[in-house]
């Protein structure tokens, strides 16, 4: 719906995007590869003809749905959205993409559910990332129910008015503005509703720097960087740092976390 | 007369000094890319990284210019000094473009040293490398005498094997090329304890 956007059309307009250019050749997809301009480099290869995605778990409405038959009838918005990695470099992007809660209301989330699963298409043929195992492919994701269906997180099909390109993670994507970025999974070919809390990649490769949460925090450093900075692409060899805002600038997102400690629940 | 004779015949007319203005000239360009936006959208990190490769495989061939001469003949002992400064130019461009460019201020720089431990192994290795650029001159080997010296740039092992652990350190996930450079320093280094032995045997089989 249209109300989402707390915070405001003001504070949107604010951002100021970064290039179609850098957006495209500036990502990280470990199944094209570790190098920031692999997957720009190596993600042609990747088949998003006939894309459906299995809808399973605890929900009234399970099924394989062609992506257009997912998306059909709900209404696409242009969310431009800060972008902070993990690594501590960040972009504004200016998303297409439908609220997840409206796809999780088409498919019927059962009272039991508690999370959301999700998981990106392998292809090893055309993924060389994959056949390298830097992580434990496919790579999965999650969200408790609460952040899946908050008005923040959509579901991307396009930026700057564009299908995704395949390094950002076409032709469906998850974005969550105010989680480091490996929590916006891409390319997804499976979303499963469950009532424990799902396994995702980097936590499962890494649990002491990363965890199910992860969400944007410049107090709780990770244990190898701080977070307390990053730096903005675009700006060149000079630009320097900004400060690392709270949940990424998106303080509306914090009654979520109420009465979590959140240097314990990173 | 082998390919080895004459790859090292060669060598000798090349001059020494052809290292430090193909190190410099190197140092600029990589600096130039990243200036004017030619090393992709992110030019500080991107900038960090080329630095800091390329010092670590100077480091490594440096390492290499005594078993290549033991094992295969190849003579770069020369142009050794040269490699060895040129690594720690290119070490201190890394840690220039890190501490002003990146990390930007000294109290931001000095936190990350102390905390972070692939920051402080890094670090650390670049302080060695210090000594070992001072040294690298005539007057040097004079003044310390010849073991004095050679015991110090022993400090050269360290150096390799801090460096590696500070890449390795620092990757997500697992990801291959520290583990070669790994791998690689390690066979350098084992190399180098099974020398003597190696001569010694040698010797004993032409006697």
């Amino acid at each position: 719906g249209a109300i989402g956007l707390a915070g405001g059309a003001q504070a949107q307009d604010a951002l100021e995007p970064n290039t179609l250019e850098e957006i495209r050749s500036y990502n990280n997809y470990y199944e094209f590869g570790t190098g920031k301009e692999d997957p720009a480099q190596n993600a042609h290869n990747l088949d998003t003809s006939d894309w459906s995605v299995k809808v399973d778990g605890l929900v009234d409405n399970p099924g394989d749905y062609a992506l257009a038959d997912l998306l059909d009838g709900l209404s696409v918005e242009e969310r431009i959205y800060r972008f902070r990695c993990v690594e501590a470099w960040s972009m504004v992007v200016p998303w297409n993409g439908i609220e997840l809660a409206d796809i999780l209301s088409k498919v019927g989330v059962q009272e039991t559910a508690k999370y959301v699963a999700f998981e990106t298409v392998v292809q090893p043929d055309n993924m060389i990332g994959v056949q390298r195992r830097v992580l434990d492919f496919p790579y999965v994701e999650g969200l408790r129910l609460d952040e899946a269906m908050h008005p923040l997180t959509i579901m991307a099909t396009g930026l700057y008015d564009e299908p995704l390109a395949n390094q950002n993670g076409a032709p469906i994507r998850l974005v969550v503005p105010w989680k480091y970025g490996f929590k916006s999974i891409k390319s997804i070919v499976r979303i499963t509703l469950t009532d424990q809390e799902p396994p995702t990649s980097w936590n499962k490769a890494n649990a002491r720097e990363y965890g199910f949460y992860s969400n944007v925090n410049p107090t709780v450093d990770h244990p190898r960087w701080s977070q307390a900075t990053e730096r903005l692409i675009g700006g060149g060899l000079f630009a320097g740092r900004q400060d690392t805002l709270m949940f990424n600038g998106y303080p509306e997102v914090a009654s979520l976390y109420e009465g979590m400690d959140l240097s314990v629940d990173i | 007369m082998s390919i080895v004779d004459r790859l090292n015949q060669s060598l000798r007319k090349i001059p020494t000094w052809t290292i430090y203005i193909v190190g410099t000239a190197w140092v600029v360009w990589l600096f130039y890319l990243a200036a004017t936006n030619r090393m992709g959208p992110e030019p500080i990190n991107a900038l960090e990284r080329e630095y800091g490769e390329l010092g670590l495989k100077l480091i490594v061939l440096g390492l290499m210019v005594t078993p290549l001469r033991k094992f295969t003949g190849l003579n770069l002992m020369k142009f050794r000094r040269a490699i060895g400064v040129t690594a720690f130019f290119v070490v201190l461009a890394h840690f220039l473009v890190w501490a002003l460019l990146d990390v930007g201020t000294i109290g931001r720089g000095w936190t990350e040293i102390v905390k972070r431990p692939y920051v402080t192994v890094g670090m650390a290795s670049f302080v060695m490398l210090i000594p070992l650029a001072l040294t690298s001159n005539n007057l040097s080997i004079r003044k310390l005498g010849g073991a004095t010296w050679r015991k110090l740039h022993k400090l050269t092992y360290p150096v390799a094997l801090f460096a590696v652990v500070h890449y390795l350190w620092l990757v997500k996930g697992f990801q291959i090329e520290p583990f070669v450079y790994l791998i690689l320093v390690i066979v350098l280094l084992a190399l180098r304890q099974s020398l003597p032995n190696w001569r010694a045997t040698s010797a004993k089989r032409t006697a």
